[in-house]
């Protein structure tokens, strides 16, 4: 956690938890997505499920599925915005298992009909942790540009996927390894200290044995 | 590298380097900014904490309809002041900037939403009263930084999770060392300070009525502010915790445990509990599910 996540973020009231991290995790969704979603089913558990409605949770994540940061002045309007747009947005609480307190489930469509189920937990202080992507274990925080490669569980994949990245002299910050069951369906979770190029993210999709890469930087514009 | 302990602040403030200034370089590096980046991104918090205070509205109210209006009434009678008009301004400041953020305008989380009074609650009338410059006032806040970290590193900095002592606790300690550094104290006195303020609100619940960051969120800005200003004045008086501040906030995380959820953020609990409590919840339609 740096400075900044202790001082800051500049942001639109009136919780840094359940305002600031919820928009973030609806930002970071987008950005899995690539694409505003047509689609939003939002679950909220614990907390935000809790005292979600009084903080704006709803809210908030809607206005990070449209590509709000946390100092938006329209994030108190974005489920009109949403409306104004034709996207349909429903909102429902649940239980999840070993969830944090402050937890959402995001399912969203895009136009071309592809889906994605992201869950975040929002940390305190605006920080938050992506828990899964599709039902998969993938555990990053959205500070560092991240790839997550999903591959069958065979042996070499992690080579290539790293080879990759140190001809690029990329550096990697963290590296995290997850998979179903042996010989299924396993998931990477890697953190650059650095942004990927395009190019790098295409090479690796293309590699037999390699099923899905997804890329997000949550900086970039 | 983040910091994990206040001893480690400690060892660091014994180099040649101002400690702020060791501290920023570490964060910097770690974060790949460069120095002057990290400068302008710190100036630009202390701007937005004096900015959200000065576009303070005493007209504006919350959704709820619960908050609004407090920051101006406390300012009006600051020259009547039990404490004297510097204490009335403390208090003025974190009514108004906890009012900013129950009313949807821009504030700076500090650490978090809830708590965001508290630093600018001591350190805007400090400078008005002091005439500091605007960079002493960006160095203490990397001060107050790196004593928030180590406690979200040791504990955490949320409400959910530790209750209120997690937010304004936090807050208070992180106050209270910017304040001694702002005295000219040594990094020892802002320890004790820091140790003082967060033990002394140590224990302190979440537990917001109807779920919202208003009542008794606003308030306890002030008494986080109040423990910042005496936890420093102690500190900087000669006065130590018999507690080490790292064995305070591990303190403060095996509190924050053992509250139960109906403490922590939920509404469930403490004043969301009350007869009134429960009332404003169903009469804003927000009872927790």
């Amino acid at each position: 956690m740096n400075l900044f996540d202790i001082l800051g973020p500049i942001m639109v009231g009136p919780s840094s938890s359940h305002t600031a991290g919820a928009v973030r995790i609806g930002y970071i969704t987008r950005k899995l997505l690539r694409a505003e979603p047509v689609e939003i089913t939002i679950k909220l558990h614990g907390s935000f499920a809790a005292t979600g409605t009084g903080h704006g949770t709803d809210r908030a994540l809607v206005a990070g599925l449209l590509g709000m940061r946390p100092d938006d002045m329209q994030i108190p309007s974005s489920l009109e915005i949403a409306r104004s747009k034709g996207i349909s947005v429903s909102c429902s609480t649940v239980k999840l298992r070993d969830a944090h307190p402050n937890t959402a489930m995001l399912q969203v469509k895009s136009a071309d009909g592809r889906s994605l189920e992201v869950v975040g937990a929002s940390l305190g202080g605006g920080r938050v942790r992506i828990e899964s992507v599709d039902g998969l274990e993938a555990n990053f925080s959205g500070e560092y540009p991240t790839l997550i490669v999903r591959n069958t569980d065979q042996p070499g994949h992690v080579a290539e996927v790293t080879t990759t990245l140190a001809q690029l002299k990329l550096n990697i910050a963290t590296l995290q390894l997850y998979r179903d069951t042996r010989g299924g369906s396993a998931v990477m979770v890697i953190e650059c200290d650095t942004p990927i190029p395009s190019q790098a993210v295409t090479w690796l999709e293309s590699l037999p044995g390699i099923l899905k890469v997804t890329y997000v930087n949550v900086e970039e514009a | 590298m983040a910091f994990t302990s206040i001893e480690q602040l400690e060892a660091l403030a014994a180099q040649p380097t101002p400690l702020w200034r060791a501290i920023m370089t570490a964060d910097a590096r770690e974060q790949g900014l460069s120095e002057e980046e990290s400068l302008r991104r710190m100036n630009g918090m202390w701007q937005a904490m004096r900015s959200a205070s000065r576009d303070y509205s005493a007209a504006a109210r919350s959704s709820s309809g619960l908050s609004g209006g407090d920051g101006q009434r406390m300012l009006d009678y600051a020259a009547c002041g039990i404490g004297g008009e510097f204490f009335s301004q403390v208090i003025a400041e974190a009514l108004k900037m906890g009012e900013c953020n129950a009313c949807m305008k821009r504030i700076v989380a500090a650490p978090t939403a809830g708590s965001c009074g508290v630093l600018p609650a001591v350190l805007i009338p400090f400078q008005q009263k002091h005439g500091t410059q605007d960079e002493t006032m960006v160095h203490a806040l990397y001060l107050a930084a790196a004593f928030g970290q180590v406690i979200a590193s040791r504990a955490c900095i949320a409400g959910a999770e530790g209750g209120c002592q997690a937010e304004v606790g936090a807050a208070a300690g992180m106050a209270a060392a910017a304040l001694v550094f702002l005295k000219g104290g040594t990094v020892s006195a802002m320890a004790h300070a820091c140790a003082i303020a967060l033990g002394n609100l140590l224990g302190l619940v979440c537990d917001p009525v109807a779920g919202l960051v208003e009542v008794p969120c606003i308030k306890r800005n002030v008494i986080g502010a109040m423990a910042a200003l005496s936890s420093a004045d102690m500190a900087l008086a000669g006065i130590t915790s018999r507690i080490p501040a790292d064995e305070v906030i591990d303190a403060m995380r095996e509190v924050g445990d053992a509250l139960p959820a109906s403490l922590r953020e939920t509404g469930r609990g403490g004043l969301a509990a009350t007869p009134t409590g429960q009332k404003i919840a169903r009469q804003l339609n927000l009872e927790p599910k």
